[in-house]
C-alpha cells in the first residue's frame, strides 16, 4: 500500500512540477472515499465551483439518535456549524477512556519528566482530533487559495504541525496567554478564532480578525497574541506577559513559541537570563520542524539539543507529532510554573510538510521521501486516529462525518473570505492609536487628509 | 520627598525632581505602573531619577534589569500588552538602538496591525542626545527616528513643568510614547505654577508653546535649545531684534498650526536642535511650512 502511495505521489510531483502529490495523496490517507483531485496548482476554476462531492453520512437509526446528533461539544470553539456526531451505534459500544504509552521524555536538569502513560477519553480524542483535522484543512484550504493569488504576501502553513497546537491546548486554559511567531494560523484557531475570520484575514477582507489589516502573520485573540513576524521577538514579549502574571498574582502562565530557526536569536537568551532570575512562569517552547526556512538544524546551530539551551532553565524534549505527548508534557510545565519555580522549556519535535512560506516548495532542502515518511509514519492526526480505531473508541463513520463536517465548514469559510469586501479606504489609517480621539493623517500630498478612528 | 521641600524652599524645582514627582504620583495612582531599566532601583537611578521610589515601592514595581536591552524592552512591551502599564527606562537613547525593534515593531505598530484589539500603553523615556563630552556613541538625537514612526507618540521636554505635564500624559496615555529627555536638563530649576504642581496636571500633545514673543524672527527649536534660543534672544534683544521662541514639546505629532502662526508674523524662521541636519527634525518643520504657505500666503524668507 505504502509503495504504491509513493509511486502514485511521486508521479503526481511529475506531472504538477510541485508537491501537489504528497498533499493530494495524504488527502486521500484521511478520507478514503474521497476523489482525488489532480488540478494543477495553476487552476483558475475557484474552489467552490470545483466542490468535491463529500460521503454522505451513516443512515440514522432511531429518533433517539437523531436527537443526540445536535449536542455540541463544550470545549468546542465558537462556530455554531461544529456538531458532535453519535454514531448509530449504541453508546455503550465505545470505550470511553484509554490509557496509551507516550515516549518518555529526554529531561534537562529535572530530577523526572512527564509520565509515560497518558489518558485519553472518547470525548477528547474526538475533540483532538475535529481540531487537527480542522487546522489540517485550513492550512490546505490556504495553499489552494494562495495559488490562486487569491491570499497574497506571507503564508506560512503550520500541517503537520497540528499536534504541538493542540495539545499546548488541552494542557492549559483558556486565561492562560499563547505568543508565537509567524507560522500562526494554527494557534489563532486553538485560540478561539473562527476558521472564516482566519481566512477572511488571509484574503485581507474586513471580516478577517483584524479587519484585513494584519494579515497571515498579525491575528489577535483574547489572550493570543499573535502572530508575530520578526524572528525571536515574541520571545521577550512572551516573557514580559509571564511578568505580568507575576505582577497581578492570577496564577496564569504564558505559553512563548519560537522554532528551531529563531533559537539562536540572542534576545531569547536574554529573556531566559531575565524570566530564571525573576522566576516568571513562562513556558518557552522550541518548535523544532528541522528547517529554518532552508537551512536544516545541522547547519544553523552548534548544539541541537534545544531542550537545552536554557542552560541553567530545566527542559524537556517531547515527540512533537503525538498530541498526548504534547498535552502531557505541557501539563507538567505549566504544574512547574504554578508552582512558582520560575520558567521551562520544552523543545517539541516535529515536522512541516509544506515549504518554509508559500514561496518555498520545500524540497530543495529536503528530499520528498523524508516528507512522505513522516507523512506515513507520523502524521498526528492519523496516529490520534488509529490509536481510537484500535481502541474501538470510535466508529470510522464518525471520523468521515466529521472530515465532511469540516470540509464544509471549511467551504464555507472560504466562500466567505473570496467574498467578503476588502476594508474601505477611509478605514485605511483607523487604529494608529487607542483611545484616542481622531485624528487627520498626511495623504499622499500635502492637503489630502486621511482620517484615523481609534 | 526631596523634591517637595525643594518647591517649599525656593519655589523652584529641578526638571530631575519634576520626573521623579511625576512618576511618584503616577505609580501611587495606578497600581498597574511600574518601572524598569537599568540601575533605577538600588542605585536610585544612573542619573538619580528615580530616586527613592525602590525605597517606597519596592522589587515588584521598580525593577532593575541586566544590561540587556532588547530583552528587557521585549518584556516591558509584553507586560504592556498583557494590561500593565510600564514605564521602560534606557540609561540614555543611544542604547534603545539595541532594543529599537521592540520599540517600532512591536510595540508602535501592534495597534495598527491588530485594528485595535491589542494595544501597549509604554513609555520609553530616558536622556537623549548630546551630554558633556561623552562621545559620538553615546550622543545621538533620536527625535527625528523616532518621530518618523506613525502609531508612535514623541515627545521633548524642556522645563520642569514640561517634563512634570508631558510624563503624566505620558503615563497615562494608552499609546506608546518615546519620552526624550536631556541629562544636560536635570538639574536645572525651573518655577512652577500652582497649576502645575496639581496631581491630575497633564499636558497635552501635539500642543507647541510660545516661550518668548516676537516679532522678527521665529526660533523653532526643543528640550535644551530652548535654553540655548531664549540665551540669544536676550543678546538679540539688546541689538532691537525681538525673537519668537516656539517650545515645541511634542515632536510627534508636530503643532505646525503654531509654528506657521508664528512664520506668518515673522516671516524669518531658525530651527535649532540637537540632532544631525540631514533628515531632521528642522528639516521637516522647513518642509512643513514651505508646504503650509504655498498659495494665498505670504511666502516666508
Amino acid at each position: 500500500m505504502k509503495n504504491m502511495l509513493t509511486a502514485i505521489s511521486n508521479a503526481l510531483c511529475r506531472i504538477t512540477g510541485s508537491n501537489v502529490g504528497a498533499q493530494t495523496v495524504s488527502e486521500f490517507l484521511i478520507g478514503q472515499s474521497e476523489l482525488v483531485n489532480l488540478t494543477s496548482p495553476a487552476a483558475s476554476a475557484l474552489a467552490t465551483t470545483t466542490k468535491r462531492q463529500p460521503p454522505k453520512p451513516p443512515p440514522v437509526n432511531t429518533k433517539a439518535s437523531e436527537a443526540e446528533l445536535v449536542t455540541e461539544q463544550p470545549t468546542l470553539l465558537s462556530d455554531p456549524g461544529a456538531r458532535a456526531v453519535v454514531s448509530s451505534r449504541a453508546f455503550a459500544d465505545f470505550t470511553p477512556k484509554a490509557s496509551f504509552e507516550i515516549k518518555k521524555c529526554d529531561v534537562h536538569r529535572l530530577e523526572e519528566g512527564p509520565p509515560g502513560q497518558a489518558e485519553l477519553t472518547r470525548e477528547q480524542g474526538l475533540h483532538y482530533y475535529r481540531t487537527m483535522q480542522t487546522i489540517r484543512r485550513m492550512e490546505l484550504k490556504a495553499d489552494q487559495l494562495y495559488k490562486q493569488k487569491i491570499i497574497r504576501g506571507f503564508c506560512h502553513l503550520y500541517d503537520g504541525q497540528e499536534a504541538c497546537a493542540m495539545g499546548i491546548e488541552a494542557a492549559i486554559n483558556p486565561t492562560d496567554h499563547v505568543i508565537t511567531a509567524y507560522r500562526a494560523h494554527g494557534y489563532t484557531y486553538t485560540r478561539g478564532v473562527p476558521v472564516k475570520q482566519i481566512l477572511a484575514e488571509l484574503t485581507g477582507r474586513k471580516g478577517g480578525i483584524a479587519k484585513g489589516k494584519g494579515g497571515s502573520m498579525h491575528m489577535y485573540a483574547p489572550n493570543f497574541y499573535g502572530g508575530n513576524g520578526i524572528v525571536g521577538a515574541q520571545v521577550p514579549l512572551g516573557a514580559g506577559i509571564a511578568l505580568a502574571c507575576k505582577y497581578l498574582g492570577n496564577n496564569q502562565v504564558c505559553v512563548t513559541l519560537y522554532g528551531d530557526g529563531a533559537a539562536n536569536q540572542g534576545q531569547i537568551f536574554e529573556a531566559y537570563n531575565m524570566a530564571a532570575l525573576w522566576k516568571l512562569p513562562c513556558i518557552f517552547i522550541c518548535e523544532n520542524n528541522k528547517y529554518g526556512m532552508g537551512t536544516s538544524v545541522e547547519r544553523s546551530s552548534a548544539s541541537t539539543d534545544y531542550y537545552r539551551r536554557g542552560d541553567y532553565i530545566p527542559g524537556l524534549r517531547v515527540d512533537g507529532m503525538d498530541v498526548l505527548s504534547v498535552r502531557e508534557a505541557t501539563k507538567f510545565a505549566a504544574d512547574h510554573c504554578r508552582a512558582g519555580k520560575g520558567p521551562i522549556l520544552m523543545e517539541l519535535e516535529t515536522y512541516r510538510y509544506h515549504g518554509h512560506s508559500m514561496s518555498d516548495p520545500g524540497v530543495s532542502y529536503r528530499t520528498r521521501e523524508e516528507i512522505q515518511e513522516v507523512r506515513s509514519k507520523s502524521d498526528p492526526i492519523s496516529m490520534l486516529k488509529d490509536r481510537m480505531l484500535s481502541n474501538k473508541m470510535a466508529a470510522m463513520e464518525e471520523f468521515k462525518e466529521m472530515d465532511s463536517e469540516i470540509r464544509k465548514e471549511i467551504e464555507e469559510a472560504a466562500l466567505f473570505a473570496t467574498s467578503d469586501p476588502e476594508p474601505p479606504l477611509d478605514a485605511l489609517c483607523d487604529h494608529i492609536f487607542h483611545n484616542d480621539l481622531p485624528l487627520e493623517v498626511r495623504g499622499t500630498t500635502p492637503w489630502s487628509k486621511l482620517k484615523s478612528s481609534s | 520627598m526631596a523634591s517637595l521641600s525643594c518647591v517649599l524652599r525656593s519655589g523652584r524645582v529641578t526638571v530631575r525632581d519634576a520626573l521623579n514627582q511625576a512618576m511618584d504620583e503616577e505609580l501611587e495612582r495606578d497600581e498597574r505602573v511600574f518601572l524598569l531599566g537599568e540601575e533605577v532601583a538600588q542605585y536610585d537611578g544612573a542619573y538619580k531619577i528615580s530616586r527613592g521610589l525602590w525605597k517606597k515601592y519596592g522589587d515588584a514595581r521598580i525593577i532593575d534589569t541586566p544590561i540587556t536591552e532588547m530583552g528587557f524592552t521585549g518584556i516591558a512591551v509584553g507586560a504592556a500588552m498583557a494590561g500593565l502599564r510600564p514605564i521602560c527606562e534606557f540609561m540614555t537613547f543611544n542604547f534603545s538602538m539595541q532594543a529599537i525593534d521592540q520599540v517600532i515593531n512591536s510595540a508602535a505598530k501592534t495597534n495598527y496591525m491588530s485594528a485595535g484589539r491589542q494595544s501597549v500603553p509604554i513609555v520609553f523615556r530616558g536622556p537623549n542626545g548630546a551630554s558633556a563630552g561623552v562621545g559620538a556613541q553615546h550622543s545621538q538625537c533620536f527625535a527625528a527616528w523616532y518621530g518618523h514612526c506613525p502609531g508612535l507618540k514623541v515627545v521633548s521636554p524642556w522645563s520642569a513643568e514640561d517634563a512634570r505635564g508631558l510624563l503624566k500624559a505620558a503615563i497615562r496615555d494608552d499609546n506608546p510614547v518615546v519620552f526624550l529627555e536631556n541629562e544636560l536638563m536635570y538639574g536645572v530649576p525651573f518655577e512652577m505654577s500652582e497649576e502645575s504642581l496639581s496631581k491630575d496636571f497633564t499636558i497635552p500633545f501635539g500642543k507647541a508653546k510660545v516661550e518668548r514673543q516676537g516679532t522678527h524672527v521665529t526660533l523653532v527649536t526643543h528640550s535644551r535649545y530652548v535654553s540655548f534660543c531664549l540665551d540669544a534672544a536676550a543678546v538679540l534683544a539688546k541689538e532691537g531684534v525681538e525673537c519668537e521662541v516656539v517650545n515645541l514639546r511634542s515632536i510627534r505629532p508636530l503643532d505646525v498650526e503654531t509654528i506657521e502662526a508664528s512664520v506668518m508674523k515673522t516671516n524669518h524662521l531658525v530651527t535649532v536642535e540637537g540632532g544631525w541636519p540631514q533628515f531632521g527634525v528642522g528639516a521637516e518643520v522647513c518642509a512643513r511650512v514651505m508646504e503650509g504657505m504655498m498659495g494665498p500666503h505670504r511666502p516666508p524668507h
